[in-house]
């Protein structure tokens, strides 16, 4: 298959900052998401993520400014998700230069937002991002559950059925993050993987558990189109180059640069 | 000097990275819709993002029909980008809906048929032999954000015309993924979203200008 598994790192984005866990010494400002973004892009990565956490969710100017600065900068596509609640919210960010959006918390208090999204901008530009945890909950009848708030709550729903209800709502793709395996470093969520892929026909981005450069192959051989991860990358634990490689010595598709 | 290149401003998604891309690469770069502007520019670029029916209600606002058939009567180079690329067409279907399009070039997009839609991604091109554009560039991967595709140009050359170069990508089956026809080129990838080897498809293009 010539299509290539994308390699994604994610960056926290707080008031125009990136925060959380980015350990970088070899960069002037490892803070600036502009210059980090422009590293990952030279350093293999095939798509950028930008997650904006900023306290004041209303206040869109910040992370605006960076996507604007982040589009004259970098040359590969551009995911933008955060405290995005309407069609002028995702209007203004793809007009900053994003190629797409995720949505998570605003899409299950609001899903004919997911709509209204793809019916205007086309559903390649939506991302559904969705934090699933096992649940021996009657509701959940995958055996998995929707949670928001960084997996403290529960959002009442089946993990499986929401995933299957955005797509055909007009999600373009769906970001699954596992909070069983979110921050353990032992491997992505293969069963997760497994069982969301066999009910979609849109890609599957897998996220939650990276912690070595071998947990990568397991996770496209149980279904993920593409892989995201944050802090193995940011520590420079793993590069996105050496995840490739390892991709490539298991016969898996991959990108690499001229 | 460096080359005036419009990106046609129709109301399409993100143009931005279109813009900063060529700019990056040389060339002088407007986005507008003023109908002597497109003419005049050394290069029209015609981006496009979405559904093909609201593309071509946005082309059709601007004049881009007449825009188009003046600039490659007069042999001015035109460069479509994904949905930009689609629209050359006779005609678009989409859900049902079929809709008519600049039909610079025989044949319909119609829906991939891939177990996986859309086909997001860096994907591989099998690039003809004498290709302007893909020059240094043919083994690199480009990156793609559709569901439809046209899946052939059945345009052959004549004594005073060469045939167009027609570049195909596979996912399902097979597509159009570029073509080279004289002054009308278009790929059905992003070149401004797929990296160096991206910048160097359209500097090769802005070289041909």
């Amino acid at each position: 298959m010539p299509l290539a598994i994308r390699i994604i790192p994610c960056l926290d984005v707080a008031d125009g900052r990136v925060v959380k866990g980015v350990n970088f010494q070899n960069l002037v400002d490892a803070g600036d998401p502009v210059e980090l973004a422009s590293y990952y892009a030279e350093n293999g990565a095939d798509e950028i993520t930008f997650l904006d956490i900023s306290a004041s969710k209303d206040d869109k100017k910040t992370i605006i400014d960076v996507v604007k600065k982040t589009a004259e900068a970098v040359f590969v596509p551009l995911t933008v998700g955060g405290g995005i609640r309407s069609v002028e919210d995702v209007d203004l960010l793809l007009r900053a230069g994003a190629d797409k959006v995720s949505v998570n918390t605003s899409a299950i208090s609001n899903p004919d937002l997911i709509n209204a999204i793809s019916k205007r901008f086309g559903s390649q530009v939506l991302v559904i991002s969705i934090d699933a945890r096992r649940t021996g909950e009657k509701f959940a009848v995958s055996g998995y559950e929707v949670t928001t708030h960084g997996g403290s709550k529960s959002a009442g729903l089946d993990a499986l059925a929401w995933t299957k209800q955005a797509v055909e709502r007009g999600a373009g793709e769906v970001l699954l993050n596992s909070m069983d395996k979110d921050g353990t470093k032992d491997g992505f969520d293969l069963e997760l993987i497994s069982l969301v892929k066999k009910n979609i026909n849109v890609p599957l981005i897998a996220s939650g558990g990276a912690g070595k450069v071998s947990d990568f192959a397991p996770a496209v051989k149980a279904g993920a189109d593409a892989l995201l991860a944050a802090s193995i990358f940011h520590f420079q634990e793993v590069s996105i180059n050496q995840v490739k490689a390892e991709l490539k010595a298991n016969n898996i598709e991959i990108r690499t640069q001229i | 000097m460096s080359k005036s290149i419009v990106i046609l401003d129709y109301g399409s998604g993100n143009i931005r990275s279109a813009e900063k891309s060529l700019a990056k690469v040389g060339a002088k770069v407007s986005i507008s819709s003023d109908y002597e502007t497109c003419l005049n520019a050394d290069g029209l670029v015609i981006p496009g993002v979405g559904a093909f029916e609201s593309c071509m209600q946005g082309i059709k606002k601007v004049k881009g029909q007449e825009i188009v058939d003046k600039r490659l009567a007069g042999s001015r180079k035109v460069f479509g980008i994904c949905v930009g690329m689609q629209i050359m067409f006779e005609n678009g279907l989409e859900h049902g809906v079929n809709t008519p399009g600049l039909h610079q070039w025989p044949g319909s997009v119609t829906e991939l048929k891939a177990n996986v839609l859309p086909h997001m991604g860096w994907n591989n091109v099998e690039v003809s032999k004498g290709s302007q554009i893909f020059n240094g560039v043919e083994s690199e991967k480009f990156y793609f954000v559709h569901s439809y595709a046209a899946k052939e140009l059945d345009l052959h050359g004549t004594e005073k015309i060469s045939a167009p170069l027609k570049h195909y990508s596979i996912h399902g089956e097979k597509f159009l993924s570029s073509v080279e026809n004289g002054p009308l080129s278009a790929t059905q990838f992003h070149p401004e979203k797929s990296g160096d080897a991206g910048l160097q498809l359209l500097a090769n293009w802005l070289e041909s200008l």
